[in-house]
């Protein structure tokens, strides 16, 4: 659904991968982890605790909530506010979070 | 120029109540409302409705906060047939804790004053094992609480959505953006005057909260209310794990946590500072230990409106007969009475009579 405006430049190959449900993805340095996976053609991130309908990131800036994943086992992470880093572990985020 | 039978100026939760009773009773009334930008106080409201403890040592204000409670049920469910949302209604009953032996005896002081006044409701002492029964999450610091299975709770914002919304379907006139500067006394009713126009009626009520003081002595009514913040904080949504309403933590129908709320004399300064927030925040915590991992989204502080007293004002004018004033600052909890007993009441032109000991001559100094 996306792409990468600068098509010409390669993606580094110095180990920025992260592991989103168990597939490997590649991202650039810089790159949020919303970013990164919209950009591996990744858009259900997380499913409403409302109706269970899976989700998009949205505003891509903080504000919607709909970009919710879990991050190295931390539930309800806005991930395009989080700076993608390699060797995360990114899951989908089922619902609302759960405490304790 | 518009003519209606009741003008209510105020359109936050006390003015919707009003006019969708009165509306709904029959009379054709206009809501002035000033909107968004208005001191409103549902905008940053709780959202209790809290009857145990309310109105000890006052046995009318008691008497009416109760009969508020006991009317609820059916206020939601005339509400809810309404309009196709939730207004997040619920009733499970109200959970106020206390953190040592002399709090608990501070409520069982509340149980047995309520007793004295002739306080029809239900209220008992939950020991720690009790509780922890109830919750299995409470914290070691809670040695108990008091329970009461009249409480509730609801989303304020919703409520005040649906009021309006009612109000209009049943074809009451709504005006937002409409800031009443004076009011014009005139020989067959009353004038609401806005910058940009006006509205004639032949009765007014007074329903603008913070805002009413000055309109009051306009048309010979005494509305002696101060701003008193309150600041809540709001955490991500969380699986349900609260089923009850509680003094100082509300879990919302959407999963949202509230943690409210403080108590502060800071004029009509309705922001909001870091250390009240994590106060709240603290108390949280030791009551879930497991809160301490969630993450705040926002916090708000909101302007409660206070009589020297407390409670409401209802009065009508002595002076400029068909003017009256209503005011209170549990806009959620006395909402079912308003719209179902006062609203329809003020459409018929009075008030009901067994409210007379909320006229603001109470707060005059009185010479043997």
């Amino acid at each position: 659904m996306f792409t990468r405006i600068e098509r010409g430049s390669a993606l580094p190959a110095d180990g920025n991968v992260l592991d989103f449900e168990g597939s490997q993805i590649s991202f650039r340095s810089g790159d949020s982890v919303a970013a990164a996976l919209l950009a591996a053609g990744v858009s259900h991130l997380r499913e409403s605790p409302v109706d269970e309908s899976a989700r998009a990131p949205y505003c891509m800036m903080g504000v919607c909530f709909e970009c919710l994943v879990e991050i190295d086992g931390r539930q309800n992470q806005q991930s395009c506010l989080t700076r993608a880093s390699p060797g995360m572990i990114i899951k989908r985020q089922h619902g609302a979070r759960t405490l304790g | 120029m518009e003519a209606y039978d009741l003008i209510v100026v105020g359109g936050g939760l006390v003015g919707a109540a009003l006019a969708w009773g009165a509306q709904t009773a029959g009379a054709n009334v206009v809501l002035l409302d000033e909107g968004d930008q208005a001191h409103r106080a549902a905008r940053g409201n709780f959202g209790l409705v809290w009857l145990q403890g309310k109105g000890v040592g006052t046995p009318p204000y008691m008497q009416w906060s109760l009969h508020a409670g006991r009317v609820w049920p059916a206020f939601a469910a005339r509400l809810s047939n309404a309009v196709s949302f939730d207004i997040g209604w619920r009733q499970p009953g109200g959970l106020q804790f206390c953190f040592s032996e002399a709090e608990l005896d501070k409520r069982r002081d509340v149980i047995a004053r309520t007793r004295a006044d002739g306080g029809d409701i239900d209220i008992s002492i939950l020991d720690r094992a009790d509780l922890r029964a109830l919750l299995p999450g409470i914290g070691d610091e809670v040695v108990g609480a008091s329970f009461s299975p009249l409480d509730g709770h609801v989303n304020p914002l919703h409520l005040l959505r649906a009021l309006q919304q009612g109000f209009q379907d049943a074809g009451g006139r709504y005006r937002p953006g409409f800031r009443v500067e004076h009011i014009v006394t005139e020989r067959d009713g009353f004038k609401a005057v806005s910058r940009t126009g006006s509205v004639a009626g032949t009765r007014i009520a007074l329903a603008a909260g913070l805002g009413a003081a000055k309109l009051a002595s306009e048309v010979g009514l005494s509305m002696p209310v101060k701003p008193e913040r309150g600041q809540i904080v709001v955490t991500e949504r969380i699986k349900p794990f609260l089923p009850y309403a509680t003094n100082c933590i509300r879990q919302s129908v959407e999963g949202t946590v509230l943690l409210g709320s403080s108590h502060e004399d800071r004029g009509f300064d309705d922001g909001t500072d870091v250390p009240t927030a994590a106060a709240l925040c603290r108390t949280a915590a030791r009551v879930f230990p497991a809160l301490s991992e969630a993450t705040v989204v926002r916090s708000w502080g909101s302007l409660r409106v206070m009589t020297p007293d407390g409670r409401p004002i209802y009065e009508e004018s002595a002076r400029f007969p068909g003017a009256f004033a209503v005011t209170c600052h549990s806009g959620v909890t006395l909402a079912s009475v308003h719209a179902l007993e006062i609203g329809p009441s003020l459409a018929k032109g009075r008030l009901p009579e067994h409210l007379s000991s909320f006229t603001s001559g109470r707060f005059d100094v009185h010479q043997d």
